[in-house]
């Protein structure tokens, strides 16, 4: 199908793409890399009075590494975060989950900022930005300020940044040095999205998971228990898998990942 | 409101007035006669519309011809040079990399993307099938694909890494 119609604006500059947001109100949305938003305009379970593409703002595309982490700006791809090599050493989880994210094509164009923005419950980024204890840094009229993942992702597709702000900057903290990662997926074809996927970071006795397709958030665990884990997830049961099928997953993904996570921790690699 | 954009279409500039919501696939198709670039699904599943936008690999169905104001693309008809096929080309046809042919071209550009990128080029069976997993056949001509994988590169002169 073809999308709906609907004006286009493509400003130059974040200011005028904040103006714009305010003046095109929440019938407007934000196109950043599209390959979330096209397809649903196409098929038309997305009707936008108007679209702000985000294209000419190349303020906004950059992946930059500091001892902290790596703040990455929201227009930058995603085959771009795939391939830094600053943020593969400072956060390793990012390259593995960027590379369960649909097809190299895909990821060409898809943008770090769109799918946080989109949030997705079964996308790996913000499961990764989750389990990382990540923030965002989003502008609105009233100015720039800062969202903590754990306040982000509010339901299905939902997050809490008001109708008038953009998303403009992803901040993933660097793994502890004493720490191990792991991310791992299971997608009944190569590129789709996860019937369930899990996150994993170990550091001693302290371990963080995050879980993706596993509820209408990515869902954060703190403990290594698996019946702690399953008493946090929301699975849904869908034509892909019975919600049943998808908590053995999380048993059997949680436990892999954080495995792995401890091995690299102790193996001091990845 | 239609929206006036200049690109560059296998070497040759282009300059049209769109309406916003007209596809870059439809956009190549209809407004320019380039009907080498397939369209299956429209919504980014199949991969038969893959063309390179400044020389990376995309779906035109997932972009808006407007979006594509100031890029450079590449399709199908821009890749042999006169009657030489490109070396993706050839490969194909000399390994049997298609049947119907209506994926051949977004397989083609994908492939095309994925050898000039560097150098040197992983061609192991995992390197080369996660490079066209993005493509479907339903030919079920996979095997073949990835063999016009490796004689492309070599034709190309790409070492692998």
């Amino acid at each position: 199908m073809k999308p709906p119609p609907f004006d286009y604006h493509a400003p130059a500059t974040l200011d005028e793409a904040v103006r714009l947001r305010t003046e095109l109100g929440p019938e407007a949305s934000i196109l950043a890399g599209g390959q979330s938003l096209i397809p649903l305009l196409n098929l038309r379970f997305a009707r936008p009075s108007a679209l702000i593409d985000l294209r000419r703002v190349r303020e906004l595309v950059y992946v930059r590494a500091g001892q902290d982490g790596v703040a990455v700006g929201a227009m930058t791809s995603q085959r771009e975060l795939e391939r830094s090599v600053d943020a593969a050493r400072l956060c390793p989880l990012l390259r593995e989950a960027q590379r369960c994210v649909a097809h190299p094509v895909i990821r060409n164009r898809g943008t770090v900022g769109g799918t946080i923005a989109h949030a997705d419950p079964a996308a790996e980024l913000p499961a990764a930005l989750r389990v990382l204890a990540g923030h965002v840094t989003v502008r609105g009229p009233r100015g720039e300020r800062r969202i903590d993942a754990d306040e982000l992702f509010q339901f299905h597709f939902t997050t809490s940044l008001e109708p008038d702000e953009i998303l403009t900057e992803v901040f993933f903290p660097a793994l502890r040095p004493d720490a191990g990662s792991a991310y791992l997926e299971l997608s009944r074809r190569h590129g789709d999205y996860p019937l369930a996927g899990a996150a994993a970071i170990a550091a001693g006795d302290h371990v963080r998971l995050c879980f993706a397709a596993l509820g209408p958030t990515p869902v954060l665990v703190e403990s290594d228990d698996p019946a702690d884990w399953d008493a946090a997830i929301e699975p849904a049961g869908d034509i892909h898998a019975s919600a049943g099928y998808r908590r053995e997953l999380a048993a059997v993904l949680g436990g892999r990942a954080l495995a792995l996570a401890r091995e690299r921790a102790t193996g001091g690699a990845a | 409101m239609k929206h006036a954009v200049t690109l560059t279409v296998n070497g040759e500039r282009v300059e049209r007035e769109v309406e916003p919501r007209l596809l870059l696939s439809d956009f190549l198709r209809h407004e320019l006669g380039l009907t080498g670039t397939h369209v299956g699904c429209e919504h980014g599943v199949c991969g038969c519309c893959t063309i390179l936008v400044d020389g990376a690999a995309a779906r035109s169905c997932l972009m808006l011809a407007v979006q594509a104001d100031g890029v450079e693309l590449r399709t199908i008809e821009g890749l042999a040079e006169g009657e030489e096929l490109h070396p993706v080309q050839a490969a194909f046809r000399e390994a049997h990399g298609l049947q119907c042919g209506f994926c051949t071209p977004g397989f083609v550009l994908a492939i095309t993307a994925f050898l000039e990128e560097s150098e040197t080029v992983d061609l192991s069976d995992g390197a080369i099938r996660e490079a066209i997993a993005g493509n479907l056949c339903r030919c079920t001509g996979y095997q073949n694909i990835v063999e016009a994988v490796r004689i492309a590169a070599r034709a190309m002169g790409k070492a692998s890494a």
